[in-house]
This record gives C-alpha cells, sequence and structure tokens, in this order.
C-alpha cells in the first residue's frame, strides 16, 4: 500500500506545492525548520484544509479537491505521533493506549501486549501522563498510535523535543517499528542522524518544494543535496559485524571492505547503517601508510560541488558505496580532482558516533 | 431545625427548590454557549457574547420587568408556554427563569474561561485517534473542563439562591409560591418585630453560602488534580 501526496497550500513567504509517494517502510519528509514539512503531514492527517490538493491511501481517497472528497481527520485511520506526544492527561498510560483502540472498532494485526512489550512501557500503564519523562511519553503516544489500528503512520519530530540520551532510547524502536509494520510510516525530521538511522525513503523539502527523492543511500550520497548545509552531510554505508576485537574495536565488513569502529553492541551478523559524517572523511590521492586512521576506503571521485565558500564537497564511490567528504577547494585543486580521478577516503575509527550507527 | 418556624423552612425549601431548577436547567445551555464562545467562529458571536452578559450589567429591576413583558401573561412567549400549560409569571417556575437568566452569565463565564484552557492539540489527537467531534468532546474536553463546570454551576447555584431584583419585579413575593429567601428577609425587615426572623434567615443565607463554597473548594481542587495528570 502506498501513500500518494499531492498539495498546494499559501504559507508564509511560499507556496507549498509538492507530490510525492510514500511506499511501505519509512519515508522521511527531510528539511530544514519552516520548508512546510509538518504543513504536509497535517494536510495528510487532516488536520489541515489545503487549498488544492489530493491524498490517496492505496485506492482509497482521503482528500481530492478536483472531486471535492474531503474525510475528516476521525475517518482517516492515520497514527498520529506528534512532536510534544499529546497524551491525555486525565487517562492512564492503560487508558490512553485504550483510546483510539476502542475507536477502530477491530483489533488491529499488534495485540496490546506485543506492542507493550516492544515499546517497553508495561510497568508504566498505571500511570498517568504526569508522572512520566519525556521518552516514557513518547514511546506511549507511539503505542497509542499503533494501537488505533492505522493505515499509515505520521511522525511529526517525535524525537525533536528530547535529549540525546532519550533519542537514544527510542531510536531502536522506531526501527523496530519500521522493519515489523508493513503500512506507509511518513515521518517528518530535520536531523540527519535521524534521516540516516530510520529513512527507507528520503524526500528533500525546501521552501515548498521537493528537491529529490529517493532511496536514503542515495540521496544522502548526493552533494548537490545538502537542506541542512554541508556541515550536516554525510553518507550512508551499509556494512555487516564480523568480529569483536579484543582491543574494543568492531571489525565491519561492507562491499568487501573492512571497517574497525569503536565496539558496537550487536551480535556478529548483524546488518547496519553507518553514517559518515562528510566533515571526518579526509581524501588522499596515494594509498596512505603510516596513518593512525584504521579505516581506508579506496575508489575513485564521482561528483565534486563546490559552493561560494571555501569548502567542497566530494563524493567518492567505493566497493563499499558511496562517501562523502567535505573538503576545500583549494585542496580539491592542489589534489587535482575531477570526476573519475582515482582516491582512498580515511575515516577515523572514533569519527562515527553511536546515534550514527542504526539497524 | 426546631429554631426555624413552618413558614421559615417554606421559604428556604422553596429557594433551593427555585436555584437547583434553575442551575439544572441552565447548565446544558451555558455548556453549549460556553463552547460556542470559546471555539466557534460563526457571525454574531460578539452579539451573542453581549446577549449572555447582558443581565450582569442591566439593573435586576430591569431584567425582571423585560421577563415579565416576554414571558407574563400578555407576554408572546409568556402565552405560547402558557398554551402548554406552563405559567411562568407570579409562579415559582418563573422564579427559577429569573434566577437561571440572572446566574447565566456567571456560569458561562467559568465554563468559557476553562474550555480556553483546554489544549486544542489534544482535542486534534483524539480526532487523529478516531474521535468524532461528539466523542471527543465528550471524551477529551468534557472531563479536562470539569473544575470549571463545577465552578460554574455553584457559582450559578448561590447566584439563583441570592437573586432579588429581577425575582421579584417578575414573580412578586407571594408567601409558598415565590417567596424565596432573600424576598422573604426584605418582607420580615418591613413589618415591626420581623427582625429575629429575618436574622435566622441570614444565618440560613451564611450557612449555604458558605457551604457552596468549600464544597466547590473541594471538588475543583480534586478535579485539578485529576487535570494535571499526576
Amino acid at each position: 500500500m502506498k501513500l500518494e501526496v499531492e498539495l498546494r497550500h499559501p504559507m508564509q513567504g511560499f507556496t507549498l506545492d509538492v507530490a510525492f509517494a510514500a511506499p511501505p517502510g519509512l519515508t522521511v519528509l527531510f528539511g530544514r525548520s519552516g520548508s512546510g514539512k509538518t504543513t504536509v503531514i497535517n494536510a495528510v492527517a487532516g488536520l489541515l484544509n489545503p487549498e488544492r490538493g489530493r491524498v490517496a491511501l492505496g485506492d482509497q481517497v482521503l482528500q481530492d479537491s478536483a472531486s471535492r472528497t474531503w474525510l475528516p481527520p476521525h475517518r482517516r485511520r492515520m497514527g498520529y505521533v506528534f512532536q510534544d506526544a499529546r497524551l491525555f492527561p486525565h487517562l492512564t498510560v492503560r487508558q490512553n493506549l485504550g483510546y483510539g483502540r476502542w475507536f477502530a472498532g477491530r483489533a488491529g494485526p499488534a495485540s496490546p501486549a506485543q506492542v507493550i512489550e516492544m515499546l517497553g512501557i508495561g510497568s508504566l500503564l498505571d500511570r498517568r501522563p504526569g508522572a512520566l519523562s519525556g521518552g516514557e511519553r513518547q514511546r506511549v503516544a507511539i503505542g497509542r498510535a499503533l494501537l488505533s489500528n492505522p493505515r499509515a503512520i505520521l511522525a511529526d519530530e517525535p524525537l525533536a523535543a528530547l535529549d540525546e540520551a532519550r533519542k537514544a532510547e527510542i531510536l531502536p524502536y522506531l526501527e523496530r517499528l519500521r522493519d515489523e509494520t508493513r503500512i506507509p510510516i511518513l515521518y517528518v525530521s530535520h536531523s540527519a542522524a535521524e534521516v540516516a538511522r530510520l529513512a527507507t525513503t528520503v524526500i528533500v523539502l525546501q521552501d515548498g518544494r521537493v528537491i529529490r527523492q529517493g532511496s536514503a543511500a542515495e540521496v544522502l550520497a548526493d552533494p548537490a543535496v545538502t537542506p541542512l548545509g554541508a556541515r550536516a552531510a554525510g553518507a550512508i554505508l551499509t556494512a555487516r559485524v564480523i568480529a569483536h576485537h579484543t582491543d574494543g574495536l568492531t571489525e565491519l565488513e561492507s562491499g568487501g571492505e573492512r571497517l574497525f569502529l569503536p565496539r558496537i553492541a550487536q551480535p556478529e551478523g548483524t546488518e547496519l547503517r553507518l553514517r559518515i559524517p562528510a566533515q571526518d572523511v579526509i581524501l588522499s590521492r596515494q594509498r596512505p601508510e603510516g596513518l593512525s586512521a584504521l579505516n581506508i576506503l579506496s575508489g575513485h571521485v564521482a561528483q565534486i560541488r563546490s559552493g561560494d565558500g571555501p569548502g567542497a564537497l566530494v563524493s567518492v564511490s567505493t566497493r563499499a558505496g558511496t562517501v562523502l567528504a567535505r573538503i576545500t577547494r583549494r585542496s580539491a585543486a592542489t589534489l587535482e580532482l575531477h570526476e573519475g580521478t582515482p582516491c582512498h577516503a580515511v575515516v577515523k575509527s572514533v569519527a562515527i558516533a553511536p546515534e550514527d550507527i542504526g539497524r | 431545625m426546631a429554631w426555624l418556624g413552618p413558614d421559615e423552612w417554606q421559604v428556604v425549601a422553596l429557594s433551593l427548590k427555585v436555584s437547583a431548577w434553575a442551575t439544572a436547567l441552565s447548565l446544558p445551555l451555558a455548556l453549549l454557549v460556553a463552547h460556542a464562545l470559546a471555539r466557534g467562529r460563526f457571525p454574531g458571536k460578539t452579539l451573542l457574547n453581549g446577549l449572555v452578559h447582558l443581565p450582569l450589567i442591566l439593573p435586576p429591576v430591569v431584567t425582571g420587568y423585560l421577563l415579565l413583558l416576554g414571558f407574563g401573561p400578555t407576554g408572546t412567549l409568556g402565552q405560547a408556554l402558557a398554551s402548554v400549560g406552563l405559567t411562568l409569571a407570579f409562579h415559582w417556575t418563573g422564579a427559577a427563569l429569573a434566577a437561571a437568566v440572572m446566574g447565566f452569565p456567571l456560569m458561562v463565564r467559568a465554563i468559557r474561561l476553562s474550555i480556553e484552557a483546554v489544549d486544542p492539540k489534544l482535542e486534534q489527537a483524539a480526532a487523529t485517534l478516531g474521535a468524532s467531534r461528539i466523542w471527543v468532546f465528550a471524551t477529551v474536553t468534557l472531563p479536562l473542563i470539569l473544575p470549571g463546570l463545577i465552578a460554574g454551576t455553584i457559582l450559578g447555584f448561590a447566584k439563583a439562591m441570592g437573586e432579588f431584583g429581577a425575582t421579584i419585579t417578575f414573580v412578586s413575593n407571594i408567601p409558598g409560591q415565590t417567596q424565596t429567601v432573600p424576598s422573604a428577609i426584605y418582607a420580615f425587615l418591613q413589618v415591626p418585630g420581623g427582625e429575629s426572623a429575618a436574622t435566622r434567615l441570614v444565618m440560613i443565607s451564611v450557612a449555604l453560602a458558605l457551604g457552596a463554597l468549600l464544597a466547590s473548594e473541594v471538588l475543583a481542587r480534586r478535579a485539578a488534580r485529576r487535570v494535571a495528570g499526576t
């Protein structure tokens, strides 16, 4: 089942004009604050009536301004996870979880017991939302949306209001959600790390327009697409855990290349997604020797994008996948880097933070 | 209450009956109007707001006289109601109507403030979970405004117990029929030697008012704790 969205709506300073499709899996609407992401998701939920638009889920049309179709929010069956949780303060956690389920009439594919177990909220059931931490509240909100037997899930920056520790607590649950449900998830975010860990599909929004859409690996490796600026750029590699070494390093394999990272608490054989921040990648024409960095990926330059500033973003095709490197324009000139130039990308093991590693 | 004569007891009982009916009948309408004023967007909202608050500003005698014009034996509404067997003028039902009209703005105000304090985002969340507008109101809005609802009800009841000007103008001061506590106190003070009876009724008034305030305090606190979600 696919979620198809076409919207046109006047906003402050620009007109939102987007058209995209979210396949099953997790689709991230990615862009900086004020690019119209929340407006899109609210329109899909029916909380906002756009000037013109069409939203369809599978073969059911939820709204179509051409045929004057408009389903009110309570008949759309969209599980919405808000940034601020929005639990009902007068109900216990158990009653909050049961709220949408009661209106759904019939049970969805996920039983309350499964959802409660998956989100680890079994010990909170008799508490009121006021007595929960931010992370706990957000997990309950995810459970409440799931149990309403939704046909799609909408999430509006569900982690933005949380500190790093709480984010780290919830991200694994979102990964499980992505892998264990078969319905489309539309997820709004302005965090590159979240995109890298969660997205199957990325739709990049800028000033109300879709400037790029595609798979996460493809979009994030494109030096021309940096909605948050070059500083936040970084490509994704898929790697498999090979071995845990006694000196605290974990060895991974990706496309035949070996990578060494600080200990990752995942069993051998696990497939992982690694986000390699572009500014932590060094490029070299010769294979470097006598270097403390452990990870050297060989390949050739795929694309160079230099802006007006001193920096340049270079994408390098390697056997492990495409890596982005943020270097200076001067270096690019000195090294005589052009499309097709063979080179080596050097990544320090400690440059990849735990929040950049997902499943 | 041996120290209260049968006539005085009748006065207190009538006052309680009038106030209870006035409060019970105006509460649903007050809730409706408060919701419309807090959340609605419709032409004539300012006018409705003014109309609701009018009895608060008009001299009560004027309100009573207007009621007499409208609901009296010669009034259009009065004749219409009389044809279905409901007499208001110079009858305890009229006292209830006068008390309801006078207490209405206080009720609407308290309820409206509490509705405005409910985060519409919670109502949106309920809608995305499958609740239609009526269900959103019943399961989210209503429980959250309970403290305001209680405060409004008690305020309205207290106002009804104390209503004098509009009542005496509209339904006069007939013992056993329309003589409420304030009317009775007024009547006792007009005759020589009536002070002791008036004093007893004054004490009843004070006790009822204090009781109502205490009750509202306790109920509102309990409801507020519930709403805070801790």
